[in-house]
């Protein structure tokens, strides 16, 4: 075969939202911290983005103790989205972050319209942020979070108003504990969303028998893991119907065969969560996996097979 | 560091306990006493949070870890089922262990906290005195030819009285700390509360090594949050073991 007749290399490059990332594999907010750990262990070389941790307005304790249990293939944690703050995250963690390699994503969270839009404002200012990602969705904080992310109304509010502060790339990240995520996601569209990110942990609990009381300390908890992968993707798939904007994909991924089902299903990039405490090397195992598969099928970019499973044309 | 270790033995030592030995020359030439391994499960995708658990022994020589293990749930009775030709994949060593042993150290295990204690008590050949206490004999658990160490005393005690002296930990300790130069401590709660309070009447320094729940076991996730007098820390990175003076026990 002369060189003219040999196909382009595969690259798992996409662009999420205006921002080129080098693959599709991101790590998403909450499991990850901010990073620092994970880079002694693994290094950041396997992924594309990072979404760090939550950042509120200011500093948030966290749930008491028990925060995390293991269930059937996956866990739930109640962690309550403990953080420093917005001052803190700024001076502590984000120069160590800049530049690192990844593209850096900053998951907001806040219990008012106020405190969403404050760290907004103070996010859009610094510098090596590439984009942020709204929370509207955790299911561990009494006030706010999961509120907003359940209402249309109140979803399409919150994103105009923290629309109006900044020019960053803005992904929204939704809960599944909604009756129809379309609506919802149509919701941040309509308010000026760039990106939909999706799921967030499935309100669930257990009991410790032997107490006779709910396991976790807060009571409730969020699920994830391959238990609810299944679930995942099909609101993956339903956001993806609703939206035109670029879908990132979540919700208990562990192989690359699970990441080509969300790409299939009509998301431009997936995130990882649960499966890095199962697999720290998950990133550098999907990536490989996903450049075989392309090899395999003759496939110079995913984004010919991104929503591929609905059909020929998107309905 | 991450190691797949071979299981080179794998024994009960009372019915509910498991004493596992691994060749895991890595991590057993960083070990110290107090740290602790995270141990993935060798069950796929059915259980995804590896278990933490204190380092029991470490030879830097001979690469071998070993973990004694109180069988109580999945991921326990897991483990207790591996044998020979299973091969753990380990990640550690994790946290902070205890600070350096010195002359009159009192040593208070109750039931599987005995795991990092005994590290402990074999790191240093000064005088000290392990107080081993369970609520019955079965949970004394720890082989005798593990605590044959040259300087180390031990009383054994039993709530019940069906093993040494009768007693909690904290009976047995209230006649052993005055003139004692420091406590290290590790065991359920309710135990730990206890020592705390009698060391700090007693104006004797005291170190816990902490129990939680985990997921990454290395900062990153916050799950393992213990309270402290400066708010919440990680027992898996700020720990596991902190000055008892620290942490807020309930």
């Amino acid at each position: 075969m002369s060189e003219k007749e040999q196909p382009l290399e595969a690259s798992l490059e996409v662009n999420l939202c205006g921002i080129k990332l080098a693959n599709p594999i991101l790590a998403a907010s909450g499991p990850f911290g901010y990073g620092h750990e994970y880079r002694e262990l693994t290094g950041f070389k396997d992924l594309g983005g990072i979404i760090v941790k939550g950042v509120s307005l200011e500093p948030w304790e966290g749930n008491p103790p028990p925060r995390v249990t293991e269930t059937a293939s996956g866990m739930l944690n109640a962690v309550g989205l403990q953080n420093p703050g917005l001052k803190s995250f700024l001076e502590d963690h984000l120069p160590s972050l800049s530049g690192t390699g990844p593209r850096l994503f900053v998951n907001v969270v806040g219990c008012t319209a106020e405190e969403y839009t404050g760290v907004v404002a103070g996010l859009d200012k610094a510098e090596g942020i590439d984009g942020l990602e709204l929370n509207i969705s955790c299911p561990n904080v009494k006030a706010g979070g999961m509120a907003f992310g359940t209402d249309p109304q109140a979803t399409g509010r919150l994103v105009s108003a923290v629309r109006r502060e900044t020019t960053l790339p803005l992904l929204v990240k939704l809960s599944p504990n909604v009756t129809d995520i379309g609506v919802i996601a149509r919701a941040a569209e309509e308010a000026g969303a760039d990106g939909i990110s999706l799921v967030n942990t499935l309100s669930g609990m257990l009991i410790d028998t032997a107490q006779k009381k709910p396991l976790l300390g807060n009571v409730f908890g969020g699920l994830s893991g391959p238990a609810i992968m299944p679930v995942a993707l099909r609101m993956v798939w339903q956001a993806a119907e609703a939206v035109k904007i670029p879908v990132l994909g979540m919700g208990g991924i562990v192989s690359a065969g699970d990441a080509l089902q969300f790409i299939m299903a009509g998301a431009r990039a997936v995130a990882l969560g649960t499966g890095l405490f199962y697999e720290p090397d998950l990133p550098s195992q999907i990536k490989a996996g996903l450049l075989e598969y392309m090899e395999k099928e003759g496939l110079r970019s995913l984004s010919e097979i991104e929503g591929v499973a609905r059909g020929p044309k998107k309905f | 560091m991450r190691e797949k270790c071979p299981v080179l033995d794998n024994r009960t030592v009372t019915p509910g306990f498991c004493r596992i030995t691994l060749h895991a020359p890595a991590i057993a030439r960083l070990a110290a006493p107090g740290q602790f391994v995270h141990v993935y499960m060798p069950a796929g995708h059915m259980h995804m949070l590896p278990r933490p658990f204190s380092i029991y022994k470490a030879d830097p020589l001979t690469g071998e870890l070993t973990l004694l293990i109180e069988i109580k749930g999945k991921g326990t009775t897991l483990l207790a089922g591996t044998g020979t030709a299973d091969v753990i994949e380990l990640l550690g060593p994790l946290g902070n262990g205890f600070p350096p042993l010195a002359p009159g150290a009192l040593l208070v295990a109750g039931g599987a906290g005995i795991a990092p204690l005994a590290f402990l008590a074999a790191s240093a050949s000064v005088p000290r005195t392990l107080l081993y206490c369970a609520r019955t004999a079965d949970l004394l658990a720890c082989p005798r030819y593990d605590l044959d160490m040259p300087g180390l005393s031990i009383i054994e005690a039993t709530d019940d009285g069906s093993r040494g002296e009768k007693g909690t930990a904290a009976d047995i300790l209230s006649r052993r700390i005055e003139g004692a130069g420091a406590v290290f401590a590790c065991g359920p709660r309710p135990m730990l509360v206890a020592v705390k309070k009698m060391c700090r009447q007693s104006g004797i320094r005291a170190w816990f090594s902490l129990e939680e729940r985990m997921a990454c076991g290395i900062g990153a996730c916050v799950g393992c949050a213990v309270a402290t007098t400066s708010g919440y820390k990680r027992v898996c990175r700020d720990g596991p073991v902190f000055p008892a003076e620290e942490v807020i026990l309930k």
